[in-house]
């Protein structure tokens, strides 16, 4: 359940942590979920670093861009990997006239494309940036849309140029040439709208950098003109689309039922956890396909098999929801309905889908991980470990596949995770191989769950079994009520930074995806390594477009 | 016989030769000839306009579809190609990877400003004769996200489209239905209108001048393709 984190133990560590931030902390700014400092612009790095180094805050898992009326605000929000309640923000307040703040991305890798988003789409400009450019909008955009006084309706131009060899002016000397090599926006191995220059000699990569933003469709602006009650819920579906939407919606629902305290009947949370599961079963499928597709151009048997598994999915998630892909079906304090009658049908499907669950795994293991020219493929390719994981920001499979045991199901346990028996999958061979078994095992883990809670559901006592907790028609918050919740999604942590503005539409909504900093760390991976492997590790990474762009 | 003199026996006799048939057939009514191919050709001499119906015919059977992923459409695309709805079985199953292979490109998303050129860029690379299945609100006006700073609000504002499959995302069986109406319209001939749309491919020294050309002049070649949006018209 997202009740804030427990005050009374957070107290000894925020004095702690004033002590260790001294008179750099030129005030404080809670929020829901941590304890904030406000820190100059200066002192950025300072701070960050210190607090990584000796308080032990090695995970940055969001940067939030905003604009008030008076001032611009950049928000880190900090946490640790071997401790995920363990949160703190850092508000780093730049003057509108003068919106210059030191870069975090020394401390942090990841910072890099956060901080390049926050200047593309608010404005903050950051110091000692390595490149600071506009990263999801062109380059020949005018103005930052989510910045205060953007006028939506001013012409805009795009161009559509040849890309340069970026480095081909280093290599003129050097005996063996570089040639450019676009791959994408339209490319099959790009899983969407991804382009990625590429830079090769002879067959080896020797730079790579995604280009991002062909699919940035304005999540953010779209949820911050929705009401919290009812027109946010639909566009969570749309971020992560290979039907994990229901495990986007949880971060939603997370985050405001955290900012209104509401409470949700525990049938609602068997119920969530269940269709969560099972999104991540089809979402899970769908990267094994892609990726089998990818690695050895497998479209008749393995990529169609794991098609034939996911229709299983959707049907019983059709039953239970009306939709196949746009659910639409959690509820602020709750989810829409109860499971469809005859219940013993829907739980009988289910229960059905769960008991072919072994023999089609192990069918996979026989034809994909067990087979020798998938392994030539995958083992020891795409190689990343723990620490660069960490400095990235990866989460999810990814982070687990290089032996960071990080699941905010089991670490910030919400829903009915923690009553239930099922183990997190780490492996680390840190290749593209572990990553795709993690996804497998996961899957495995999932049924677990899965079976669990239909048990459960079986024998719920029929007078209470309560959808929906009372919420009111309209929710307002209080006004400058902030908060960062984040949920494990398919791909990894996915988080909603919320602020209230008093009204009934949230004042910032802020997306932080697990793909945005999964994808980022690309180049950790390829760089160095034969083409093909860049799209095996391309296609390990399990991106969503439209989750990295949004 | 030796290929020099190949038509004498056409120049003997203009009749089709049909004793083998008729005695293989025997007796009684068989209509194995009577095959569509032969009702598309009939018994008239004016080839030429029959041959554009055969050829009408042919391709709406035969259609090849372009590999095309953009958003969450595609993801009920993918499932429209592989087992269970398996559009194959219309003759329009494999997808082709290269757009230059293709002869019908499903947009199966949202185009936002950036992609818009690209996709301007893949159509132009289709050979002609094209055709283009609009998949999803998305294509017809933006769809959800029709209010967004950076969405371009349907792709009929760049390419024009054959047919337009509403939902979000239509179900496999929609777009299935989508593609049998447009092998009807290309048996019948029919496509839709190649017109200047509001949003071409430019030369940006070709761009009547204005603020934002001035503001860009430094950073653009005078003939360089851009694309120019202007939102407010957008309807
Ligand atoms: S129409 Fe709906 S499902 Fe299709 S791309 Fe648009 S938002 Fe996604």
């Amino acid at each position: 359940m997202s009740t804030g984190i427990e005050k009374s133990e957070a107290t000894g560590e925020e004095d702690a942590l004033e002590a260790l931030l001294a008179d750099r902390a030129i005030a404080h700014d809670d929020h829901l979920n941590a304890p904030g400092f406000v820190v100059n612009p200066t002192d950025v790095q300072d701070v960050l670093t210190d607090l990584r180094e000796e308080a032990g805050y090695d995970h940055l898992s969001c940067v939030t861009s905003q604009q008030y009326e008076d001032r611009y605000e950049t928000i880190y929000h900090l946490t640790k990997f071997a401790d995920r309640t363990d949160e703190v923000s850092v508000v780093v307040p730049t003057s509108l006239s003068n919106p210059v703040s030191q870069s975090a991305e020394p401390v942090f890798r990841t910072a890099d494309w956060h901080e390049r988003e926050a200047y593309d789409l608010v404005g903050i400009e950051y110091e000692d940036h390595p490149d600071l450019r506009r990263i999801l909008l062109p380059e020949t955009w005018q103005g930052h849309p989510l910045g205060g006084d953007y006028d939506q309706e001013k012409p805009q131009l795009v161009t559509l140029t040849e890309h340069e060899n970026p480095i081909q002016p280093d290599h003129h000397d050097q005996e063996s040439d570089t040639m450019f090599l676009n791959i994408g926006p339209h490319h099959p191995a790009t899983h969407g709208v991804l382009h990625v220059k590429t830079v090769l000699d002879g067959e080896t990569v020797v730079d790579v950098e995604p280009d991002i933003g062909y699919l940035h469709r304005c999540e953010e602006q779209m949820c911050q003109q929705g009401t919290y009650r009812h027109q946010i819920m639909p566009y969570p579906d749309r971020w992560d689309y290979v039907s994990a939407g229901l495990l986007n919606e949880w971060a939603y629902a997370r985050a405001i039922e955290d900012m209104a305290d509401i409470e949700v009947p525990e049938y609602a949370q068997v119920i969530r956890t269940m269709s969560a599961e099972l999104c991540r079963i089809a979402s899970h499928m769908l990267a094994l396909g892609t990726f089998a597709l990818d690695v050895y151009g497998e479209f008749t048997a393995i990529f169609q098999y794991t098609f034939r598994d996911r229709e299983v999915v959707q049907d019983i998630l059709e039953e239970l929801t009306g939709q196949r892909m746009m659910f639409n079906y959690f509820r602020v304090g709750g989810v829409a309905w109860d499971l469809p009658e005859p219940r013993e049908d829907f739980l009988e499907q289910t229960r059905d889908f769960l008991d072919e669950l072994p023999a089609k795994v192990a069918e996979y293991n026989d034809m994909v991980t067990s087979n020798e020219i998938f392994q030539t493929r995958c083992v020891d390719t795409g190689v990343i470990d723990a620490e660069t994981v960490k400095d990235y920001g990866c989460t999810g499979p990814v982070a687990r596949g290089s032996g960071v045991d990080y699941d905010l199901r089991r670490d910030d346990p919400y829903g009915y995770y923690e009553d239930l028996e099922w183990d997190v999958i780490t492996r680390d061979g840190c290749d593209n191989y572990a990553r795709v078994l993690c996804r497998m095992q996961e899957v495995e883990e999932s049924a677990k769950i899965i079976e669990q809670c239909v048990d459960l559901l079986e024998d719920w006592p029929e007078d209470e079994r309560t959808v929906q907790a009372n919420v009111p028609r309209t929710l307002k918050p209080d006004a400058d009520t902030e908060t960062y919740r984040a949920v494990e999604a398919a791909k990894g942590e996915l988080g909603i930074y919320l602020r209230s503005d008093g009204t009934d539409k949230p004042g910032r909504f802020k997306i932080r995806s697990p793909c945005f900093s999964n994808l980022q760390a690309l180049e950790e991976m390829s760089e160095g390594e034969y083409i093909p492997d860049l799209i095996a590790s391309l296609g390990s990474l399990d991106i969503v477009l439209g989750e990295v762009d949004r | 016989m030796s290929s020099d003199d190949p038509r004498q026996t056409i120049h003997d006799s203009t009749a089709p030769s049909t004793d083998t048939r008729d005695s293989r057939i025997g007796e009684g009514v068989d209509d194995r000839f009577n095959s569509k191919l032969r009702e598309a050709f009939g018994a008239s001499p004016f080839i030429l306009t029959k041959f554009d119906k055969f050829m009408n015919w042919v391709r709406g059977n035969s259609m090849f579809m372009l590999q095309f992923g953009i958003a969450c459409c595609s993801i009920e695309m993918i499932h429209t190609y592989a087992i269970k709805h398996d559009v194959d079985r219309y003759g329009a199953g494999v997808p082709r990877a290269s757009p230059r292979q293709a002869d019908v490109m499903i947009v199966p998303g949202t185009i936002v400003s950036k992609f818009g050129p690209r996709m301007k860029r893949v159509y132009d690379q289709m050979p002609e004769p094209k055709f283009v299945v609009g998949m999803g609100s998305c294509t017809i006006s933006g769809g959800p996200f029709q209010e967004g700073y950076n969405v371009v609000k349907g792709a009929e504002e760049i390419i024009p489209i054959d047919i337009h499959v509403p939902g979000c995302p239509p179900r496999p069986e929609a777009l299935i239905y989508g593609i049998l109406k447009l092998q009807e319209r290309i048996q019948h001939g029919e496509s839709a209108p190649v017109v200047v749309k509001p949003y071409e491919l430019e030369e940006f020294g070709d761009l009547p001048e204005d603020e934002l050309i001035q503001k860009l002049a430094g950073e653009i070649d005078e003939d360089d393709l851009v694309m120019r949006y202007n939102w407010a018209d957008s309807p």
